[in-house]
């Protein structure tokens, strides 16, 4: 049941004289939710980045259902792990359907000469594509902007066709890069809900977020990256236990709790110091270092 | 910053203070007066280009003071709420009041400036230069005593174009009727311009005067937005019809100069457009794409059968010669693509100029004394055969009814087919799972690789189509132009075609788009051969108008389909807050 899709060795990612992530081993099983956390600089973005192939790790391995991954990201994207970004990265100027198109390019095969042609495989791919892509819009409640360009939605709705997007290419692995940045607490409920949504279709998730609450309420299992090395991992109540963590990264105040309310109780249950609660949701970051 | 309420609710005047009825009456009795000053003598001696001298029969300037007045006059109408035509100027508003007064108001003026400095003085100016010159001011007054779009603003607020409302769609039967009267009145405005003889330079600038203004009026009209997204929806149609007026224009012309021109405009249009799959759909910047124009041609010239050929005993047929061509541009576009489109950036840019360069010089030397005699150095390869296609030789002049067509006719015909396979490869290519990669890696090549799309590849696939659509033109070139010759292989020149100036009709025109590099490209050929006398201070021109028309209208002549989404989704119905993507996100900087 549990057989390992992803799993990482020794990754070691250099940038000159700074080592951003430092032998980080690493597993992802089928049917998990697992979340990576860890302050501001930790290196879990260059992970990702590892992860995909957007930068060859300087040491170490990324296999994905047992076969080594080589560092392009296309390739990987084509064996089955699909990602979104930080900061948000999608085609601005091509409509909300396009993009999820897009998203398609690995599972179609239709190349220059059949859209020259045009001949009824064509036409008749690009229906099934679309029907797809509706499907995923609709998956994440996007179905009535299929028209609009991806640069006038609103932020939130940017994140979730970041994720229909990712989705369509059919992986078997999302990487999700803090998804709820930016959003009110509201729509990073509805993420909650989207996230466990994709797991239930059986794709496993490693989400990066520095919204603890969203982390502990959604994982089955969490990472914490300090300074480019793991410190800790285990389920989200072992997490929360462990002293390094809090001292690291939970025990100093953080700021960007998604409302006062949720503050509160994150801080009662964390007994951790008393959490300043900012409406503006949980992108501001603490300091932490 | 925008104001959608009409004249009937904006009580300031602008910056001439009269009461809006005066303001009216000045502008249409201005506009009529204009027009009719035009049927009177503006000049005592035929001298000045286009014969101003006849009462009765205008003629070159005078009947652009006409067209001028004309539009001027109709959009006056709008103004007393004559029924109908409030169509024209949906929004009620000042600024195409303005602009059309300006259009006659400016070709009348440069007229009268242009007959007294070609003549020497005022005295050469008739009586009806006078009128017009009153005449065509006083709609400019007018206009400025109309409400002012946006009180406050000063003259900013006559350049912002006001929030246009929701237009309607009409049946579908009407529409194309106003897609055929659309392109109707192009094909008129374009055979006039092609029209105007070459030594009438004043004639051609006031063409330019009108049309630009007029443009600018129909723009802030939001009428071409209108016109835009109706043709959008009788892709076809309007695509069809379009491809008939170019092929009606051989039959209004008489003479066969005009058709040259013609044929060589479709020539530089076509490559254009191949140009746009690179720069428009791909965002690869190529600055030496004339280079495949010119391996085209040479491989054609080469395989044509000219004496002056090294192959001179080879002769293909057209369609092999037209494949060769294509093939030969393909694979350079192959060699020069592979190794830098590795890589991401300014590389590309560099090495196309540096390729563009290359073949210009090697084919200059080339010639069997600096190298292998290849091209004939800068002598070319002259005497190109006339082709024959299905026994039909394009040389000769052939009668059609009353009309007779001649060579230059028989090649635009033959060049028209390449520019509809080229617009055809073009949309179907776009309009795909590779047209939406190409767009991809415009948009974030970061993003595109990251959804599986391997950019190497699917660029080099442009890259490589690009090139191979230039060839393609470039064979029917050579044929066209009798001869092949090093010369106009150039990065930037005086004359098209030359990688600035393609690159220039792709950003102009608007990049992306089928419309507008063909609109960029007719403009840039038809401007510089029609006013000779820049000569020396084209490039000059050239510059300036590119840094105007960047200032004022950066995204081209046509804006792509993102103008009208944007004015879809700020309907009424939908209120939308735009989120740029680049404005500063929350969070920093990832991936
Ligand atoms: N391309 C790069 N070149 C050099 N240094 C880099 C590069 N990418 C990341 N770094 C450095 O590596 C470290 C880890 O950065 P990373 O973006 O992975 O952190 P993160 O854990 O994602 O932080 P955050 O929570 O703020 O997103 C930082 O010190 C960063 O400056
Ligand atoms: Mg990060």
């Amino acid at each position: 049941m549990t057989t390992p899709v992803l799993e990482a060795r020794a990754v070691t990612m250099r940038f000159g004289g700074l080592t951003a992530v430092r032998s980080v081993d690493f597993t992802v099983n089928s049917g998990e939710i697992v979340g990576l956390i860890g302050p501001n600089g930790a290196g879990k973005t260059t992970f990702f980045n590892c992860l995909t192939g957007l930068y060859v790790p300087t040491e170490g391995t990324v296999s994905y259902q047992g076969t080594v991954l080589p560092p392009k990201p296309h390739l990987v994207t084509k064996a089955g792990i699909a990602r979104t970004f930080q900061n948000i990265r999608l085609f601005a100027n091509m409509t909300v359907l396009e993009n999820v198109l897009v998203g398609r390019h690995t599972r179609t095969k239709e190349g220059l000469w059949s859209a020259l042609l045009r001949g009824p495989g064509f036409k008749k791919a690009e229906k099934e594509s679309e029907a797809r892509a509706m499907e995923l819009l609709s998956f994440v409640g996007l179905a009535h902007k299929r028209d609009h360009l991806a640069r006038n939605l609103p932020y939130g709705e940017q994140r979730k066709l970041e994720i229909a997007r990712a989705l369509a290419s059919e992986p078997g692995l999302l990487l999700l890069d803090e998804p709820t940045a930016g959003m009110n607490p509201q729509e990073t409920r509805a993420t909650e809900e989207l996230v466990f949504a994709i797991r239930d279709k059986g794709i496993a998730v490693l989400v990066i977020e520095h919204d603890i609450r969203f982390i502990f309420n959604l994982c089955d299992r969490v990472a914490v990256l300090v300074q480019g090395e793991k410190l800790v991992e285990g389920t989200p109540d072992i997490v929360q236990a462990d002293e390094r963590v809090i001292a690291a990264y939970l025990g100093t105040p953080f700021e960007g709790e998604p409302g006062e309310e949720e503050a509160a109780e994150v801080a009662a249950a964390e007994a951790a110091a008393d959490a300043p609660a900012d409406s503006t949701t949980g992108s501001t970051k603490g300091e932490t270092q | 910053m925008t104001n959608t309420t009409g004249t009937t609710t904006a009580p300031e005047h602008g910056p001439v203070p009269l009461p809006p009825a005066v303001a009216h009456t000045l502008v249409t009795a201005g506009a009529i007066g204009t027009i009719a000053s035009a049927f009177m003598s503006w000049t005592w001696t035929p001298d000045f280009p286009g014969d101003l001298t006849i009462y009765g029969y205008p003629a070159g300037l005078q009947i652009l003071a006409i067209v001028a007045g004309a539009l001027t006059l109709l959009y006056s109408l709008t103004l007393w709420n004559v029924r109908g035509l409030h169509r024209l100027n949906p929004a009620g508003a000042t600024t195409p009041v303005l602009l059309t007064a300006l259009s006659a108001f400016a070709v009348c003026w440069y007229t009268a400036i242009a007959i007294a400095v070609d003549l020497g003085g005022l005295v050469n100016l008739d009586p009806g230069a006078y009128v017009a010159v009153i005449a065509s001011a006083l709609p400019v007054i007018g206009a400025l005593a109309l409400p002012h779009p946006d009180p406050g603003t000063g003259i900013r607020g006559y350049l912002t174009k006001p929030d246009q409302p929701r237009p309607g769609k009409l049946p579908a039967l009407a529409e194309r009727a106003v897609i055929t009267v659309g392109t109707a009145l192009a094909l008129v405005v374009f055979t006039y311009g092609i029209g105007i003889n070459d030594d009438e330079s004043e004639t051609f600038i006031g063409y330019l005067l009108v049309a630009v203004f007029t443009a600018w009026a129909l723009v802030h009209a939001g009428l071409l937005d209108r016109y835009a997204a109706i043709s959008a929806r009788h892709k076809g149609f309007s695509a069809t019809l379009a491809f008939v007026a170019v092929a009606v224009f051989p039959f209004t012309q008489s003479e066969d100069h005009n058709a040259n021109l013609g044929v060589s405009i479709l020539v530089f249009a076509t490559v254009a457009l191949g140009l746009n799959i690179v720069v428009g759909l791909t965002g690869l910047l190529d600055l030496g794409y004339v280079a495949f124009l010119g391996v085209g041609a040479y491989a054609a010239a080469l395989v044509s059968g000219s004496e002056f050929s090294r192959f001179s005993g080879v002769q293909f047929p057209f369609w092999a010669a037209a494949l060769t061509g294509m093939a030969a541009s393909l694979v350079f576009g192959v060699l020069i693509g592979a190794p830098t489109l590795r890589l991401r950036g300014d590389y590309l840019a560099i090495v196309t100029l540096g390729f563009g360069e290359i073949f210009r010089i090697a084919v200059n030397n080339l010639d069997g004394v600096s190298g292998p005699n290849l091209t004939n150095g800068p002598n070319g390869i002259s005497r190109i055969p006339d082709l024959e296609v299905f026994g039909f030789d394009l040389g000769e002049a052939h009668d059609l009814g009353s009309f007779t067509l001649g060579r230059f006719a028989n090649y635009l015909f033959l060049m028209l087919i390449f520019t509809a396979i080229v617009v055809l490869v073009f949309t179907r290519a776009a309009d795909s799972r590779i047209g939406r990669s190409w767009i991809a890696i415009r948009e974030d090549e970061t993003a595109a690789t990251a959804m599986g799309i391997n950019g190497f590849r699917v660029k080099l696939i442009a890259f490589a189509l690009g090139a191979a659509l230039a060839g393609l033109a470039g064979t029917v070139m050579a044929h066209v132009n009798y001869s092949v010759n090093p010369q106009p292989y150039q990065f930037a020149g005086a004359a098209p075609p030359n990688s600035a100036f393609l690159l220039a009709a792709v950003v102009l025109g608007g990049m992306g788009t089928v419309s507008g590099p063909l609109l960029g490209a007719s403009l840039l050929y038809l401007i510089p051969e029609k006013l000779q006398f820049l000569k020396n201070y084209e490039l000059f021109a050239f510059g300036i108008a590119l840094v105007l028309l960047m200032r004022f209208r950066p995204e081209g002549i046509i804006a792509n389909r993102r103008h009208q989404l944007e004015f879809h989704e700020n309907g009424p119905d939908e209120p939308e807050q735009g989120t740029l993507p680049d404005e500063p996100a929350v969070t920093k900087a990832g991936a």
